[in-house]
């Protein structure tokens, strides 16, 4: 039927179309375990609804063995399962690629393009044959799917059979039944189907010892590992599964192993107002504490986020942003509550906003949040995202050095108080701008204070004097500097060739902006480039800026929001900076960045004459 | 880290506390509300409950949201941390403060406006978690802050000052409280400091979430003809169904009582309240049938005072946690960071 079909080994995409609650969840995963424990680079997204069962639901898995991680769009293969999104699923395959589906029921020819290779597998016929129980059908229709993409793709069934044997370690009643079925879809489509397509998969050992987890997992476990004892938080996608994670962690790792009681305290608040009252009340008590939330929480905070920037509280928020505003794409990414997190609250107020790129960074800066909140007592924001919380992802070892030691900031205690140690709560005694606090319960008649939103002098007492009002707010703006130099710095990533023009981005955009610098240098233009860690931005940041003719500026929102904050806070001019924007929920791809920097250069590169007429 | 209790010298003439405070040391600065403002009377008592009880001062932390009343934490407790937090979020702050810590005493205070209006959710909350704390709404039917509004424990049918009839039906929170599973539930009045302070003393040994509504009138705003928070409309309605006498288990019981009109209840760590029935039919053990009687009562115009509701074996949300007994933030890297081994294990089981 096809006219050419798509020829490529370790790379490709395969997108799985389901039904919300079909059970594929487990399958499609195990699925691109597999591809994984081959030695083949994988990255799998969902995409899913806002809903519990019924609605579609993908699964898209890209298989680079160069090692691309970020999205790359298409599909070569669909393995199409849910006759609701039929033609869109089947008008999405790249000319050329290959459609699987179940053709137990027939369907007439103008549901098919000519220019695919199509592939119908009877699935419902087959389980019905080999399996009575209703439910029993539908969880082995996708394991039998997933033995039949094996003998498509090449995929071996014994790395199969053994993460099965992994998954149901213990529960030998399930796994048998699981790994006959793969073998009834392995056989059925090696002797039926006309065995492997053009899309292979062929061992390699391009993993090397890189992990598979979702950022939300490795940000709770950095919580653990940064001594988090108290969390509160309000459901709310995509944030819950990172709240939720902490509490697994949090049975595995800290339980007392002599009382058996919990050494951490997990609240489900009433709503985000209150998760984050207790974030602070717990913070201002001395214990590391944080909250898991995305934008929609983030608005229901500011009042409070205020009050811990004002009285100096520490406190970790944890955005996994998504499509806003309002309840916008609740399942789609975005990067857009920069400003809203970075200005959150009346007032002047700022904050210090760390963007991991993976899990591991999640992880990481999940443990030093705490480190900097104390440092620093004030509210600290990590921001990741959809793409990032709910996705598993390859990435490296988790990592942690048994030297580290908590900085748990400027704490007085009661043989400092004791010493007779000059205490005001809101005294700069070194010029850094961080004062001392004291943890209440401290001392019998030394160091206790009144913690207020209202406006006091360096020792607390409540003053609207002006004079007393600009000496906190100044000291506030000392702080934020210290806070640039303590904050994970800019990373730099020189191009190849020396170049005018370079280009900024941060967080989830990375996996696609690696390929995308990649592309662009073999296509002959090189950036150099700037991924951004961290606000508040270290002096580096301007000087790359004022290093190139052109910076381009990639970030998912519409309203190019680190654009702003860079112009606002770094004094850059700008008219330098080109801002790429993409926020339409999916993931940014290599594709989109290449061509919106192509098309801008085509832009700049026209000069125009007088009387703006383009030469 | 519990250190010993230094109070400072004073006039040897003072009389001290078990600790050597006096009172004194339960002191805060001097109040800037209204002169004969009913929160003032409730400082008083706070002063006079904490040093009775003999809790060293700094061993308390005093949390509060806005409002003239959230504002009296400076008023008293001067050597105690306090918190004067955002409006009607004084619970999540102290739920906070509480899990960091559970070896202080928490004492929450608040407004009708602060609780019953904006913060109606979070008090609810609070009490519906069995955080260990004294909550105290210090009640006078208005705004006081803001210049005299209605708040949300006004009467239907009350009159401000300027002469407005609130047509809202009023929010009980004693009432909210009992059915929200608060453990110690009372209602008490500013005016009546011999009420009210074995009440606080009472709720302070309490373990769980233990309640007191105090009316306490807003001279400035709601204490004229025609306001059901005022001093005169109190005085002639209130109907106390019990007076309490809180003994520390270390003291003995010394008074004699006429057989039948005491209850003695036994607090989980030992100490007795003894409870002189005053209305004959009150039972404060049984949560269904005080519910009913408050709402007979509340029918007929009356403000029913004195321990309304208690369970003396309540636990509290760290027991609810199952959480360590050293307090949170006293635990370091050995207890809480799981280590590079461990680490390596987790990685392992993710390729
Ligand atoms: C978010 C917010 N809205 C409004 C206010 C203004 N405000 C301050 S106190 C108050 C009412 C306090 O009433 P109540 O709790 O009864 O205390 P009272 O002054 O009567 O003791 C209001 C509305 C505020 N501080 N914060
Ligand atoms: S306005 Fe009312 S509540 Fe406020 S201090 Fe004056 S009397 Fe008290
Ligand atoms: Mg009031």
């Amino acid at each position: 039927m096809a006219a050419k079909r798509i020829e490529s080994v370790n790379d490709f995409v395969v997108k799985f179309a389901n039904v919300n609650g079909s059970g594929s969840a487990s399958a499609n995963t195990l699925f691109a375990k597999s591809i994984m424990r081959m030695g083949v680079p994988i990255s799998p997204r969902n995409i899913f609804p806002s809903n519990i069962q019924g609605l579609p639901t993908w699964y898209e898995v890209r298989v680079s063995e160069q090692g691309w991680l970020g999205r790359r769009g298409g599909a070569d293969l669909m393995v199409a399962m849910n006759p609701q999104t039929w033609d869109r699923d089947v008008a999405e395959i790249d000319p050329g690629g290959y459609l699987f589906y179940d053709s137990t029921k027939p369907l007439p020819a103008s549901k098919f393009r000519d220019d695919i290779t199509v592939i119908g597998m009877p699935l419902t016929a087959i389980c019905n044959d080999a399996y009575s129980d209703a439910r029993e059908r539908q969880l082995f229709k996708n394991i039998i799917y997933v033995g039949a993409l094996a003998a498509l793709l090449g995929i071996e069934p014994d790395v199969i059979a053994e993460l099965i044997g992994e998954q149901y370690r213990g529960k030998e009643k399930l796994l048998q039944p699981n790994v006959h079925a793969l073998h009834m879809g392995y056989a059925y489509a090696r002797d039926r189907l006309g065995g492997p397509i053009g899309l292979r998969v062929a061992r390699s050992d391009a993993v090397g010892d890189r992990i598979f987890i979702e950022g939300n997992s490795a940000a709770a476990l950095g919580c653990v590992y940064g001594g988090a004892t108290v969390a509160a938080w309000y459901p709310l996608t995509p944030s819950s599964s990172m709240a939720e994670a902490f509490a697994r962690h949090c049975r595995k790792f800290r339980v007392d192993p002599d009382s058996g009681r919990a050494r951490y305290a997990i609240v489900q608040a009433e709503d985000e107002l209150a998760a984050i009252g207790v974030v602070i009340g717990a913070g201002w008590n001395g214990a590391r504490a944080f909250t898991a939330t995305s934008g929609p929480g983030i608005s229901l905070m500011q009042e409070f986020i205020g009050l811990a920037y004002f009285a100096e509280i520490p406190a970790v928020i944890f955005d996994v942003q998504r499509g806003g505003p309002s309840t916008g794409m609740p399942t789609r990414t975005q990067q857009s509550d920069v400003l809203a997190c970075a200005y959150a609250s009346h007032g002047d107020t700022k904050h210090p906003l760390l963007f991991p790129e993976d899990p591991k960074e999640a992880f990481e800066f999940a443990a030093l949040s705490f480190d900097l909140a104390e440092r620093l007592q004030t509210p600290v924001f990590v921001l990741s995202d959809l793409d990032i919380g709910m996705n598993e992802r390859l990435c490296e070892p988790l990592e942690w050095d048994d030297a580290r030691r908590y900085d748990r900031g400027k704490v007085m205690t009661y043989e400092m108080l004791e010493s007779g140690q000059d205490f005001g709560r809101y005294l700069d005694t070194d010029g850094d701008g961080i004062p001392y606090r004291t943890y209440p319960g401290t001392h019998a008649s030394k160091g206790a204070y009144f913690t207020r939103g209202t406006t006091r002098d360096a020792y607390a007492r409540y003053s609207e004097r002006g004079p007393d009002y600009l000496y906190n707010m100044e000291r506030l703006m000392r702080k934020f500097a210290t806070a640039a130099n303590l904050v994970p710095q800019p990373i730099m990533r020189p191009a190849a060739q020396p170049t005018r023009r370079g280009v900024i981005y941060f967080g989830s955009t990375t996996p696609a902006m690696d390929e995308a610098l990649d592309m662009l240098a073999k296509g002959g233009m090189h950036l150099d480039a700037l991924r951004l860690r961290a606000y508040p931005f270290p002096k580096s940041v301007a000087d790359f800026i004022a290093a190139h003719d052109e910076v381009f500026v990639v970030e998912q929102n519409r309203d190019a929001q680190l654009k702003t904050l860079l112009v606002n806070d770094a004094g850059v001019n700008p008219a330098t900076l080109i801002p790429i924007l993409h926020y339409d929920g999916t993931p940014i791809t290599a594709r989109f960045i290449t061509d919106a920097v192509a098309a801008e250069v085509r832009r700049l590169n026209v000069r125009p004459l007088h009387g703006g007429r383009a030469a | 880290m519990t250190y010993l209790a230094k109070p400072k010298l004073h006039h040897p003439d003072l009389p001290q506390n078990r600790l050597g405070y006096t009172r004194r040391d339960y002191e805060g600065t001097v109040s800037t509300l209204c002169a004969g403002c009913g929160h003032d009377s409730i400082s008083a008592a706070i002063i006079q409950a904490f040093f009775e009880l003999a809790i060293p001062p700094h061993r308390v932390a005093k949390l509060s949201g806005i409002g003239c009343s959230s504002k009296t934490p400076t008023y008293f407790l001067g050597q105690s941390h306090g918190f004067n937090s955002v409006h009607g979020r004084m619970p999540s702050v102290l739920t906070g403060a509480s899990l960091a810590n559970r070896e202080l005493v928490y004492l929450g205070v608040s407004g009708d406006g602060d609780s019953a209006s904006i913060g109606l959710g979070q008090f609810a909350h609070a009490m519906r978690r069995g955080v260990n704390m004294v909550y105290i709404v210090e009640n006078n039917g208005v705004y006081g802050l803001t210049k005299g509004q209605f708040s949300a424990t006004a009467d239907r049918g009350s009159k401000s000052k300027r002469g407005a009839v609130n047509t809202d039906s009023p929010i009980d929170l004693v009432g909210l409280a009992l059915q929200l599973g608060a453990s110690f539930v009372a209602r008490s009045f500013s005016g009546d400091k011999a009420q009210l302070v074995p009440l606080i003393k009472a709720a302070v040994e309490h373990r769980g979430a233990a309640f007191i509504d105090v009316v306490s009138p807003c001279v400035a705003f709601n204490n004229h003809p025609g306001s059901t928070k005022s001093y005169d409309y109190v005085r002639a309605h209130n109907e106390a169904v019990n007076r309490l006498d809180f003994m520390p288990r270390r003291d003995e019981v010394t008074a004699d009582y006429p057989p039948g009109s005491v209850v003695d209840v036994v607090m989980h760590d030992g100490s007795v309240m003894h409870l002189h029935k005053l209305a004959a039919d009150y039972d404060p053990t049984d949560r269904v049938r005080a519910m009913n009687y408050l709402a007979e009562r509340a029918a007929r115009g009356e403000v029913v005072t004195g321990l309304l509701y208690v369970d003396a074996r309540a636990e509290d949300l760290h027991y609810h946690l199952g959480t360590v007994d050293a307090p949170l933030n006293s635990l370091g890297e050995r207890e809480l960071c799981p280590g590079a081994a461990a680490l390596r294990e987790f990685n392992a089981a993710l390729r």
